[in-house]
């Protein structure tokens, strides 16, 4: 199915749900100033339609779910759920509402059928409903089969379905979500939105939900725009795009210009809002209508082709949101192409394999990097990238297979090898007490840096990261992108050849997201050769190339087009990287790529 | 449905819920039941605060027959193995070199002065580094020494002068063995094991792993959080008590005089003081690790120490046995060892029981008050 737009203005129900200006601020140290998570917010959900709330991380969306589910009280402002408020009538609102946590609230030891035995004992579901409730919830998520399966032993998409049960084990007249898809493959992801719009539409459930996935906003009925704990604007999602019909564009490149180049030379530039890769092409957001006027912004010899492109979502959360001051931008635009020993392969694998007792985590896989380019491993949570990026970077030993990193076999030169390269840890892994400078001259030092050498990169990391004003703040105490180039900026102060960066945008709002990756096409030209692991798909559209990982086994490689291809249909004439692994997970189109393809599909 | 009945639905499907994760969680069963019998062993087996085969030297510097008839009493001893030194200086030697740890020594002229009715001297010399074993050497010397001069007197022999004679007997503890002692109190630790630290750990697991959160929003009431917490871990650690209690009897050799009901009873209100302040614990911590440190610095420790379990707390200093008093071990250790080696003796009974009823419903009340169905307290 694709994206379901079900915008239904007509039959506005009773309100479940009134939020009036409401306040919520957490004290979180004696004397420190309360942290404002929710400044006068108001908002209604309604039953029978999904209320999306859309924001980044730190807009208050979790808090904001918390406090109607009667977690917290709020400290400013009512809130209502079916005409009890929620401060004083708590335990009556939680006999009627189904709420999913963003941890699913599972008992890992218990079997799914325990598991929601549990929640219908909690919530009073008597014996004689049983069979038939459980009948219907196993079979609309699909885990029919594995009732005796304990929760713990389940997959990501799997644990969230068992969670979306187990809130609906009463047939609530409200359903609370708290970022229910986050971390979840594509696939799960589509399967939960098909499960919400038939309690929506069959049994007349409200619902609300929260989600930092964009494209997921234009699946609600009505959304509310939430950032720094201030309501932004609220509406259909048809509202959000028609403010920003005429202003969005689709650049294609010609055949000799990356469409990197094109991004590299719009984003940040004075009247564009947003630049960003889509399935090969550039989709740029102005502050104002005259996309041809787009033309003037390159070089005359580019000639790329400028079209008009319906909204989405996305290009009006970007034209919304306050863009903070100090937007990056790329200092030096390199218009030359990566060095010459372009063809030079920095990183070779060869059938490798990794064991976790009787778990295969990684199976043969085989692939090559080369020199200046910009390799992901995609895949959802637990199909092995990070396992595979662990060996990669020498923190894991390889059950089996060989590996080649800037031309030393790991496994007899590790120490050789990891001089050239640099890590950047999934988790924050700098420390939190030390200021800015002292972690970089810390890490400058570990690596054998020194004096005027030292002095020089350090000078260089308060240019490229803009961390000169921070740099006596202790690391834990700065704001989250900064945390992020912080971690960055350690990594590469020892000038590698080679960056891995494992889940560097998980976490990260929009903003960061797209800050990061134009810094990561900066460094690309640069020559400098990048594996990243993500699993957000679209962000693949920044690659070179990409390996697609499922279950520890390699589902296709190639470039975006060649990947976006696979899954190119009459019905699906444009399709997404997502489109694409969904078709491949489902088995629609043969897997790819894999082991004797290996390397055979060069950077375009 | 009436209230009562989805009440009672509630607990089951609460209590159902805790059993399946004791059974099928290794680490629950390991310190409710494996780390009992591990502490058991090591403190039956191990640990011994009496002293046997002390190897001692002898010095005869009288050659005289009542001097080895002396001396042979310390051989035939099962509490000393002696070692026959030529002279007292190489006998000192063998105390600094730690070879032995006394010296009795019988000087020339001991024989001469018992005939004569003169005093009769013979030193003692001790190892004093561990002041109690120390203490043990002394009274097991004079004990012998004591024998001695009775079996003399009993032949019709001329008495020692001054014919002062000490009359010692042990009560309770017959043997003296200081495992009757310990096993007893071991009790008490092992089920401040379970009701403290368990508690707190898993409450706190609950918060890690999210699940807490989602039964938060369901209309589970706080009572039943805390009845669903307390009673199968009450279980649990009557299941420890009664388990420690067989092997002490049946393995060790502990004797039992007090009554199972008394013990029944009692036990109960420690374990329900020990739940209480898991539960109070894992109300505001709710971090496995800090829990985990918070119940061992808190809980189990001052069990150890100053409930005289180990160490008699009347020759500690007056600040710690102002402490103890806050201590619910402290009241069950004084039960136990009384129900093991006296009997059910109500008098010195009560009033320990009365204490810890007033704890357990202290924590518990406190614990109750401090359980909160929101995030933010």
């Amino acid at each position: 199915m694709g994206l379901g737009t079900a915008e239904d203005t007509a039959t506005e129900g009773a309100p479940v749900l009134v939020v009036q200006h409401l306040s919520k601020s957490f004290v979180t140290k004696k004397g420190a100033p309360a942290l404002l998570a929710l400044d006068d917010v108001s908002l209604a959900a309604h039953r029978g339609r999904v209320t999306g709330l859309v924001g980044a991380d730190g807009a208050g969306k979790t808090t904001l779910i918390r406090t109607a589910a009667g977690l917290l009280a709020p400290t400013g402002g009512t809130v209502t759920v079916l005409g009890l408020d929620t401060f004083r009538d708590a335990i009556e609102i939680q006999r009627q509402v189904g709420y999913m946590p963003q941890k699913f609230g599972l008992y890992q030891d218990l079997s799914v059928a325990e598991n929601m035995t549990l929640y219908a004992e909690l919530q009073g579901v008597p014996m004689a409903q049983r069979p038939e409730r459980f009948q219907k919830l196993l079979r609309m998520t699909d885990l029919t089969a594995f009732t005796r399966r304990r929760a713990g032993a389940l997959s990501g998409g799997m644990k969230q379905k068992l969670g979306l049960a187990c809130a609906l084990i009463k047939s609530p007249r409200m359903l609370l979500l708290d970022e229910p898809t986050v971390g979840v493959d594509p696939v799960s992801r589509r399967e939960l939105w098909k499960i919400v719009y038939e309690l929506v539409e069959k049994e007349g459930i409200g619902v609300l939900l929260s989600t930092a996935y964009l494209d997921e906003a234009e699946r609600c009925h009505h959304v509310v725009l939430l950032h720094d704990g201030k309501k932004l604007d609220e509406g259909p999602p048809r509202k959000f795009k028609d403010q920003i019909r005429g202003r969005v564009a689709l650049v294609t490149p010609p055949a000799q210009i990356k469409p990197r180049q094109i991004q590299n030379r719009l984003a940040g530039r004075k009247g564009i809002v947003d630049a960003t890769i889509r399935s090969g092409r550039v989709r740029v957001v102005m502050a104002q209508e005259g996309v041809q006027s787009l033309a003037r912004a390159m070089p005359d010899a580019w000639q790329p082709t400028i079209q008009e492109a319906a909204p989405q979502f996305e290009d009006a959360f970007m034209a919304l949101i306050p863009h903070r001051e100090g937007h990056f931008q790329i200092a030096s635009r390199s218009t030359a192409g990566p060095g010459a020993d372009q063809d030079e392969v920095v990183v070779r694998t060869r059938d490798l394999q990794k064991w976790f007792g009787d778990f295969e985590a990684v199976k043969h896989l085989s692939f090559e990097v080369r020199r200046g380019e910009i390799f992901g491993l995609l895949g959802p949570n637990g199909a092995g990238k990070s396992t595979t990026f662990r060996m990669l970077c020498g923190l894991l030993s390889a059950s089996g297979g060989e590996i080649q990193v800037a031309g030393h076999d790991l496994r007899r030169a590790g120490a050789r090898a990891r001089a050239r390269l640099g890590y950047m840890a999934q988790q924050f892994s700098l420390y939190g007490q030390l200021s800015v400078a002292e972690n970089l001259t810390f890490y400058g030092r570990a690596y054998g840096l020194a004096n005027s050498r030292l002095q020089e990169r350090l000078a260089w990391a308060d240019a490229e990261f803009d961390l000169a004003r921070w740099r006596n703040t202790p690391a834990g105490q700065l704001p989250g992108g900064y945390k992020q180039r912080l971690a960055m900026a350690a990594a590469l102060l020892h000038e590698p050849d080679i960056i891995f960066l494992d889940e560097p945008t998980s976490g990260v709002d929009p903003l960061a997201r797209r800050e990061f990756w134009l810094r990561i096409n900066g460094f690309a030209e640069q020559g400098v050769t990048v594996v990243v692991t993500t699993h957000f798909m679209e962000e693949s559209e920044y690659c070179d190339r990409m390996l697609i990982m499922s279950q520890g086994a390699s589902l296709a490689m190639g470039t975006p087009a060649e990947i976006r291809e696979l899954a190119r249909t009459p019905e699906r004439p444009d399709p997404t990287i997502e489109d694409a692994f969904v078709a491949l997970a489902l088995g629609e189109v043969a897997p790819r790529g894999r082991a004797t393809d290996a390397g055979k599909a060069g950077p375009p | 449905m009436s209230r009562a009945a989805l009440f009672f639905m509630r607990m089951r499907g609460f209590l159902r819920k805790e059993m399946l994760q004791i059974y099928r969680d290794p680490s629950s069963i390991a310190l409710a039941i494996i780390l009992p019998m591990v502490l058991l062993f090591i403190f039956g087996y191990g640990v011994s605060l009496d002293a046997e085969d002390v190897p001692l030297a002898v010095v005869l510097d009288d050659p005289g027959p009542e001097a080895r008839d002396l001396s042979s009493r310390f051989d035939l001893s099962i509490y000393f193995h002696t070692h026959y030194a030529t002279s007292i200086t190489e006998a000192e030697a063998w105390l600094t070199r730690r070879q032995v740890e006394g010296i009795v020594h019988v000087p020339e002229g001991f024989a001469a002065d018992l005939l004569n009715g003169r005093e009769a001297r013979v030193q003692v010399i001790i190892n004093g580094v561990d002041a109690n074993r120390a203490r043990l050497i002394q009274g097991y010397s004079h004990g012998i020494l004591q024998k001695w001069i009775e079996a003399r007197q009993a032949r019709g022999e001329p008495a020692l002068r001054p014919p002062v004679t000490v009359a010692q007997r042990v009560w309770f503890n017959e043997s003296s063995v200081s495992r009757n002692f310990l096993v007893p109190g071991l009790i008490t630790l092992i089920m401040t094991l379970t009701g403290t630290l368990l508690t707190a750990l898993v409450v706190a697991r609950e918060w890690e792993r999210g699940t807490m959160e989602a039964i938060l929003v369901t209309p589970l009431r706080r009572v039943d959080l805390l009845l669903g917490k307390v009673l199968p871990y009450y279980v649990l650690g009557m299941m420890g008590m009664v388990l420690s209690v067989v092997i002490g009897i049946f393995l060790f050799g502990v004797p039992f005089r007090g009554s199972i009901g008394a013990l029944f009873i009692l036990s109960s209100l420690f374990m329900l003081a020990s739940l209480g302040f898991g539960l109070l614990i894992s109300a505001v911590i709710r971090v496995q690790f800090v829990a985990a440190q918070i119940s061992i610095v808190a809980g189990y420790l001052p069990a150890l120490f100053l409930s005289g379990l180990l160490f008699d707390l009347d020759s500690t200093p007056r600040f710690i046995q102002i402490v103890s008093y806050v201590l619910p071990a402290k009241y069950f250790v004084t039960i136990s060892h009384t129900l093991f080696m006296t009997g059910n003796v109500w008098p010195l009974l009560l009033p320990n029981a009365l204490a810890l009823a007033f704890m357990a419903a202290l924590f518990i009340g406190l614990a109750y008050r401090k359980i909160t169905k929101r995030l933010d307290g």
